[in-house]
């Protein structure tokens, strides 16, 4: 009995480590270190910042970030008058009061315009491949950040008899599609010069892109996390009380 | 002190002589309902489920103040949840983590009930409203899943639906009839919703027909004897009290998934929207269809498949009387025992193969685990009971003396 509970026990324990594989499973996403990762994770707010910086002057000519608005960006440690200002950089079409099309400045309620005005355009500028929306990146993908962060660095010269298509270029860690994907390497040494004087290294750029995208697929990561830490500490008081509470109880039985 | 009644006894007795609303729940789940003294933590598991039920359909009350049943805007809907809804984030994860656990506390509750023979007469009609809470559940937690609109979800629905088109001359009528349309689409989402708004309800209304078979013979018990008066205590307060231990328990596990692994059990690919021109390479249901899944694939023949899907959960309401011991708890079957184990793991393999692609090691072991799946019901359940000698069973739950087996 004890023995077959144990054999069961282990099964249970092996098998949920198998659920969910997929092609991506084939290759090793070696983990990063992320300050957001482990039950008490918070994001590095100046790393946050480079990543917006990385987001805005690299990825945004292709990508959208259409869940996060202009005001969120208060939670990367701007004010409200460098939102406004930001915001203020971008244009986006209205009418006027006689119903000609203008253009009116972003207000921090408006979110991340797309650099496109429709998949077919955006098909078209990318030699037919449809660059996807970054705001939920890090949890669509199996091995979440590590996988965006392996994939941005994952550029390299095809092993010996593979031919990569034309327009496409050699990643490997881009299992899903054979290696194979659209996008050409973007991020290199010195891509951006980041503002708070970080250097800005291939590694580096990547990692804060990294960081910024999964703040951006889960900005309430803080939140969840220390609201988790005073339930659980709130559920162990209750549990032991109850604990007690029932063996005083049942004590009756025994007089 | 006066020994006079106070007025809000007074009233409370006035009230409870008119309409005895708390006089049925203390005969219902309190200290009126007496359960044998020796239930151990397994018995937990019924109220858990309980528990798990009304917290989804709060849960979901509140989600649906803020959802979009429409394919355009779901999705967007339930990232504007996840983002700008005060505790959206909480209540979502809440409710998507909570069908799991939801399924986690019913398999314990069927399994225990497998384990201790609870299905045996006089509990047939129990076990009956247990399998049909479960459909429904399973009903529920399917729509349920379609409804966020993300690429599994689509994908997880046309598979499902699809399902049916193996039914001779019906089968397309009948999916074009679940789709409101020739593919899953917006009517099929909306009906989904509805659905799955409904279903909840339903599942009340048959707990309350399972609590209700459940007292006219009162609670089976470890040792599967019948429980003399001696031997039974109140309900309240001994079980509501350990019933409260066992909550606490429960919740450390469900809140440590909910707080800090609140994606863990999902897949990342539904949190791509939905494509009905991009098919996933591998679409897989939700783990705890897995098995199911698995049964449905161990088949070479769609219809066979579907059907020997269906009829795995079917079975369950004729095992009363393929079970031919009449000694309930395994404890005194000393073959039982092993074979009911064996059949916990299968199923813990079936829901591993239903993960994998359908080839080599995950098929053949699919196809293996799903003969013997069956295999236990149709030969096990009968032969075992007929060739096995039972250990003694005790003369009642307090006394050691052994009488002789039957």
């Amino acid at each position: 009995m004890k023995k077959i509970l144990l054999a069961a026990t282990a099964a249970l324990a092996l098998v949920p480590m198998s659920f969910g594989a997929s092609a991506s499973e084939k290759v090793e996403f070696p983990k990063e270190k992320w300050s957001f990762s482990g039950n008490f994770g918070k994001f590095d707010r100046m790393q946050l910042q480079r990543g917006l910086q990385v987001y805005k002057e690299v990825c945004a000519s292709c990508h959208s970030l259409k869940y996060v608005a202009f005001r969120n960006l208060e939670a990367l440690g701007y004010s409200e008058d460098q939102v406004k200002a930001f915001a203020a950089e971008y244009e986006f079409p209205t009418l006027d009061d006689e119903g000609s099309e203008i253009k009116r400045k972003g207000l921090p309620s408006d979110h991340f315009p797309s650099p496109y005005p429709n998949e077919k355009f955006a098909r078209a500028s990318n030699n037919g491949a449809l660059p996807p929306d970054l705001s939920l990146m890090t949890k669509a993908r199996e091995h979440g950040p590590d996988y965006v962060f392996h994939l941005l660095t994952g550029y390299d010269e095809p092993p010996q008899g593979m031919t990569v298509m034309d327009g496409m270029h050699y990643n490997k860690y881009f299992a899903d599609g054979n290696f194979q994907i659209a996008m050409a390497k973007q991020i290199n040494d010195d891509q951006v010069t980041y503002a708070d004087g970080t250097k800005a290294t291939a590694d580096q750029i990547s990692r804060d892109i990294t960081a910024f995208l999964h703040w951006a697929a889960e900005p309430k990561l803080e939140v969840r996390n220390s609201t988790g830490l005073r339930v659980m500490i709130y559920m162990v008081i209750f549990t032991i009380l109850a604990y007690f509470l029932k063996r005083r109880i049942w004590a009756r039985l025994e007089k | 002190m006066s020994t006079e009644k106070s007025v809000w006894r007074r009233a409370f007795e006035w009230h409870e002589a008119r309409l005895p609303l708390v006089s049925f729940i203390d005969n219902s789940v309190g200290s009126k309902y007496p359960a044998p003294k020796n239930l151990n933590y397994f018995w937990n598991f019924g109220s858990l489920a309980g528990f798990m039920l009304v917290t989804m359909i709060l849960t979901g009350i509140f989600l649906a103040m803020n959802y979009t049943p429409h394919k355009d805007m779901a999705f967007d809907s339930v990232e504007r949840i996840m983002r700008d809804v005060n505790f959206g984030w909480l209540i979502r994860y809440m409710h998507a983590n909570g069908a799991s656990f939801f399924f986690i506390v019913v398999y314990i509750h069927i399994f225990r009930g497998l384990y201790y023979g609870s299905y045996k007469a006089p509990r047939e009609v129990l076990w009956w409203m247990g399998i049909l809470i479960f459909l429904a559940m399973m009903a529920t937690a399917f729509m349920g899943y379609v409804l966020p609109w993300g690429q599994m979800s689509f994908w997880g629905a046309t598979v499902i639906t699809n399902l049916f088109s193996a039914l001779p001359i019906i089968g397309e009528p009948i999916v074009t009839f679940l789709w409101g349309g020739f593919g899953v689409d917006n009517p099929t989402l909306n009906r989904f919703f509805s659905l799955h708004y409904l279903l909840p309800f339903v599942i009340v209304g048959l707990v309350v027909f399972h609590i209700w078979a459940l007292h006219i013979p009162g609670s089976n018990n470890p040792l599967g004897i019948e429980a003399a008066p001696a031997d039974k205590i109140p309900f309240h307060p001994y079980y509501t009290a350990k019933d409260a231990f066992g909550l606490g328990v429960f919740l450390l596990v469900y809140f440590a998934i909910v707080f800090w692994y609140p994606n863990i059990l999902g897949d990342p690919l539904n949190y791509v929207v939905a494509n009905p021109l991009v098919t996933p390479t591998h679409i897989v249901p939700e783990w705890y269809f897995l098995p199911f899944y698995a049964i449905l694939r161990a088949i070479p023949d769609k219809l066979l498949g579907v059907l020997a899907m269906f009829g795995a959960i079917l079975v369950l309401f004729v095992l009363p009387w393929l079970d031919t011991s009449r000694v309930r708890s395994a404890n005194f079957r000393p073959w039982f025992r092993v074979f009911f184990w064996l059949f916990f793991i299968n199923g813990l393999v079936l829901g591993w193969c239903g993960s994998q692609l359908p080839e080599g090691l995950p098929l053949v072991l699919g196809r293996v685990c799903t003969f013997y799946y069956f295999f236990f019901f149709f030969v096990i359940m009968p032969v075992v009971g007929w060739m096995e000698t039972p250990k003694p069973l005790p003369a009642s739950i307090s006394s050691p003396v052994m009488k002789a087996a039957e």
